[in-house]
């Protein structure tokens, strides 16, 4: 499955590893959520996650930043490395993985603050900006990357949550994008959106391509095959195939891969 | 009699509701398009039957005792009435009632006897009477009722209509209850007015309202100030939100996102005991144990401490109102959506920090709604403070002395030898009257908080 790792991809950047996992396994108490799952995520590309609802896609998303250390009854095995580092050894801090890999939600989440506070409040806690200008030059910059600073550049002070559903999502990726980090993990990012407000998030991940390794967990083929430069299918708690997004989409070589793109299961 | 007469309607009721249905369900077999179900058919009967005749029933009910007793009245030999006040007039009524009753006490007239049994009579004819217009009037509205059936006959309509009325009487009773404590909150409180001048009460910086009852007694002339009753339960409701706003909060806090799900599932129903122990144990708590701790404290640190200080009440206070804030704020915190806290730990915000800055102000609307209720309750506890304060007004805002409170007074002046027309007890209602006006305040001011942070956050 791993052998074309070295094909053209569209426009991909290819270029080196940013997370390895090896041999991933999730358990919900008893229940096997995610089995023995491997895969080679690229840095400045976009790496996208389909598969039917419960497939284990989110879950293992939610490994990348150790979000499921959150989730009491959670249990995660096997090796995951970013940068050649092992997230889970016990020197890590996952404050501090978190603050490298951000993460964007599937319902967007703006806290009860004014936007302005929403974009400062990573980089407040970072600190990362010594005076009042650089953090408004953080917040300038980081809503401009978000797609969303002509919108709300009158506005700054009001409360994000007053914002619609595709600036609120817009916000909260300007938001994750403020911390400076260098992954990107998206839940469904679009899925509570509408196709203008869709179109516009997807051009942002496009974008965001240049700077971040992004990872995006997607229901919409049509959407990973839009945005993603790979992509990885899900079945059952297992990863199935994993390939450049072209080649999974016009010539899958698992038959579920098949059965899933062409709606026959899922 | 009123049992038969109620069980009565019933009947008539439930017969009208199945010859409805039944009158229904007929014209639906004959393949007529009813507009409502046979069901809704026969609840509308039972519904318009129950509803006026229950009303008749309490009306003739109330009506007939006071009309029965003025026949009763009316109907004595001429002349053995006379030069008898009110007051007199009722004793020889109470006095038929009793031998009605066969309480017989000594050898009653002759006529008062006639009279007792002219009464029993009377009640025995009217609940017959009673019997005779309910099965008229209930009969009548079911023969009504059946005659409205018909195909296009909007019963459902109808069924809605009666209950929303139903909802509507219940929902009123709450609100007419307040008014009519309110109304007699306020005319005892202008009685008392007309006794005391209304600037003595706001402005007075006195109060001894010990005033002699009868003319043989000895007491002072009286001040009616309700500034130091006043602030003392302000200190004391200030000591105990020291204590409880705090406490409560954190313990809130720790409860929701730091504790083990097994301490949690300890810690809270233990907390929760808290609520339920009742105010004159925490009295107790306050008599026995706080107040001779903050003494004998007071004394090593060589500061004077008044026996029964504001201290003392207060935070014990503030102990019964920890669970009430905890709860508050832990329903409070709860509702904050998962979303918010997974984002701000995606962040890389410490658990702290998310506590902090985003679950806090999501669920300000919550606590403050809270925090402002504990006030409510504090200022109007009474159980800790009359048997923890003191009892004697005295305008200072030092919590290690002693103070009295609102509640505290109202108590004082309504136990023991009490008469309704003098300005010591009429200032009960006084207190009582501008108790109920600041907790109103405070309860309209944390609902307008709540809203508005609300409007802000949503």
């Amino acid at each position: 499955m791993m052998n074309d790792m070295g094909n053209v991809g569209r426009d991909s950047a290819a270029s080196e590893i940013k997370i390895q996992a090896r041999g991933v396994q999730v358990f919900y108490g008893e229940t096997q959520a995610i089995k023995d799952v491997s895969v080679d995520i690229l840095d400045k590309s976009v790496t996208a996650f389909i598969g039917p609802s419960g497939c284990g896609k989110s879950t293992f998303l939610r490994c990348l930043n150790r979000m499921n250390d959150t989730i009491d009854i959670a249990r995660v095995e096997g090796d995951i490395h970013i940068d050649g580092d092992d997230i889970h050894a016990p020197g890590i801090d996952p404050v501090q993985l978190r603050a490298k890999v951000g993460m964007v939600f599937q319902k967007p989440n703006p806290f009860p603050k004014s936007i302005y506070d929403n974009i400062a409040y990573g980089p407040r806690i970072h600190g990362l900006a010594r005076n009042k200008a650089e953090l408004d030059e953080i917040v300038e910059r980081s809503l401009r990357r978000g797609a969303i600073w002509d919108e709300v550049k009158h506005r700054l002070h009001e409360p994000g949550t007053g914002l619609s559903g595709g600036q609120q999502q817009r916000l909260c990726i300007a938001r994750a994008v403020a911390t400076e980090p260098e992954v990107l993990l998206m839940d469904e990012p679009c899925s509570a959106l509408d196709p203008i407000a869709t179109a516009q998030v997807e051009d942002l991940i496009d974008e965001l391509r240049q700077s971040y390794s992004v990872v995006i967990v997607t229901h919409s083929m049509q959407q990973a095959a839009r945005v993603s430069q790979r992509t990885a299918f899900f079945h059952l708690g297992s990863l199935v195939e994993y390939r450049e997004t072209g080649q999974i989409f016009t010539n899958p070589e698992d038959p579920r891969t098949e059965s899933y793109i062409t709606g026959r299961i899922g | 009699m009123a049992t038969t007469v109620f069980l009565a309607l019933l009947c008539v009721s439930i017969l009208g509701y199945s010859l409805n249905r039944q009158a229904a369900a007929r014209m639906r077999a004959n393949g007529t398009k009813l507009h409502s179900v046979p069901g809704y058919h026969g609840l509308y009967s039972l519904l318009s039957t129950i509803v006026p005749v229950v009303v008749l029933i309490v009306l003739w009910l109330a009506l007939q005792g006071p009309t029965i007793d003025r026949f009763t009245m009316s109907g004595l030999p001429a002349g053995s009435l006379d030069e008898l006040e009110t007051g007199g007039r009722q004793l020889i009524l109470a006095e038929i009632k009793s031998i009605s009753r066969g309480r017989v006490f000594g050898n009653p007239e002759a006529w008062k006897v006639d009279a007792a049994d002219r009464y029993v009579w009377m009640h025995a004819v009217a609940g017959w009477m009673l019997f005779g217009v309910v099965i008229v009037a209930s009969l009548g509205i079911v023969g009504f009722a059946r005659s409205r059936v018909a195909a296009d006959f909007r019963a459902r309509h109808g069924v809605e209509r009666i209950t929303s009325g139903l909802m509507l009487f219940c929902s009123t009773i709450a609100i007419f209850t307040t008014l009519g404590i309110i109304a007699a909150l306020l005319f005892e409180s202008i009685r008392f007015f007309e006794r005391v001048p209304i600037t003595e009460f706001f402005l007075g910086l006195n109060w001894e309202p010990q005033i002699p009852l009868r003319e043989d007694q000895v007491a002072a002339e009286g001040a009616f100030g309700w500034i130091p009753v006043f602030l003392g339960t302000l200190v004391i409701t200030v000591v105990a939100l020291f204590l409880a706003v705090p406490v409560g909060l954190l313990s809130a806090i720790y409860l929701n996102e730091f504790a083990t799900p097994r301490l949690r599932a300890v810690a809270k129903p233990v907390l929760e005991i808290l609520a339920g122990v009742p105010t004159v144990v925490y009295g107790f708590f306050a008599i026995l144990v706080v107040a001779p701790a903050i003494r004998s404290f007071g004394a090593t640190l060589g500061i004077p401490v008044s026996p029964n200080a504001a201290l003392a009440a207060g935070s014990v206070m503030g102990i019964m109102l920890i669970p009430f804030i905890s709860s508050f704020t832990d329903d409070a915190l709860s509702a904050v959506p998962k979303s918010l806290r997974d984002g701000a730990l995606a962040l890389g915000a410490t658990r702290a920090e998310t506590v902090l800055n985003v679950l806090f102000p999501a669920a300000i609307p919550g606590i403050v709604g809270g925090i402002l209720l504990a006030i409510s309750r504090a200022i109007g506890e009474t159980m800790i403070v009359v048997m923890a304060a003191g009892l004697i007004a005295s305008l200072t805002i030092n919590p290690l002395d002693s103070v009295t409170t609102v509640t505290v007074q109202i108590v004082t002046l309504l136990v023991g030898d009490t008469s309704f027309d003098n300005p010591k007890t009429l200032a009960a209602f006084a207190l009582g009257m501008m108790l109920f006006i600041v907790t109103l305040v405070i309860n309209v001011f944390a609902l307008r908080i709540v809203r508005k942070y609300r409007e802000a956050y949503e």
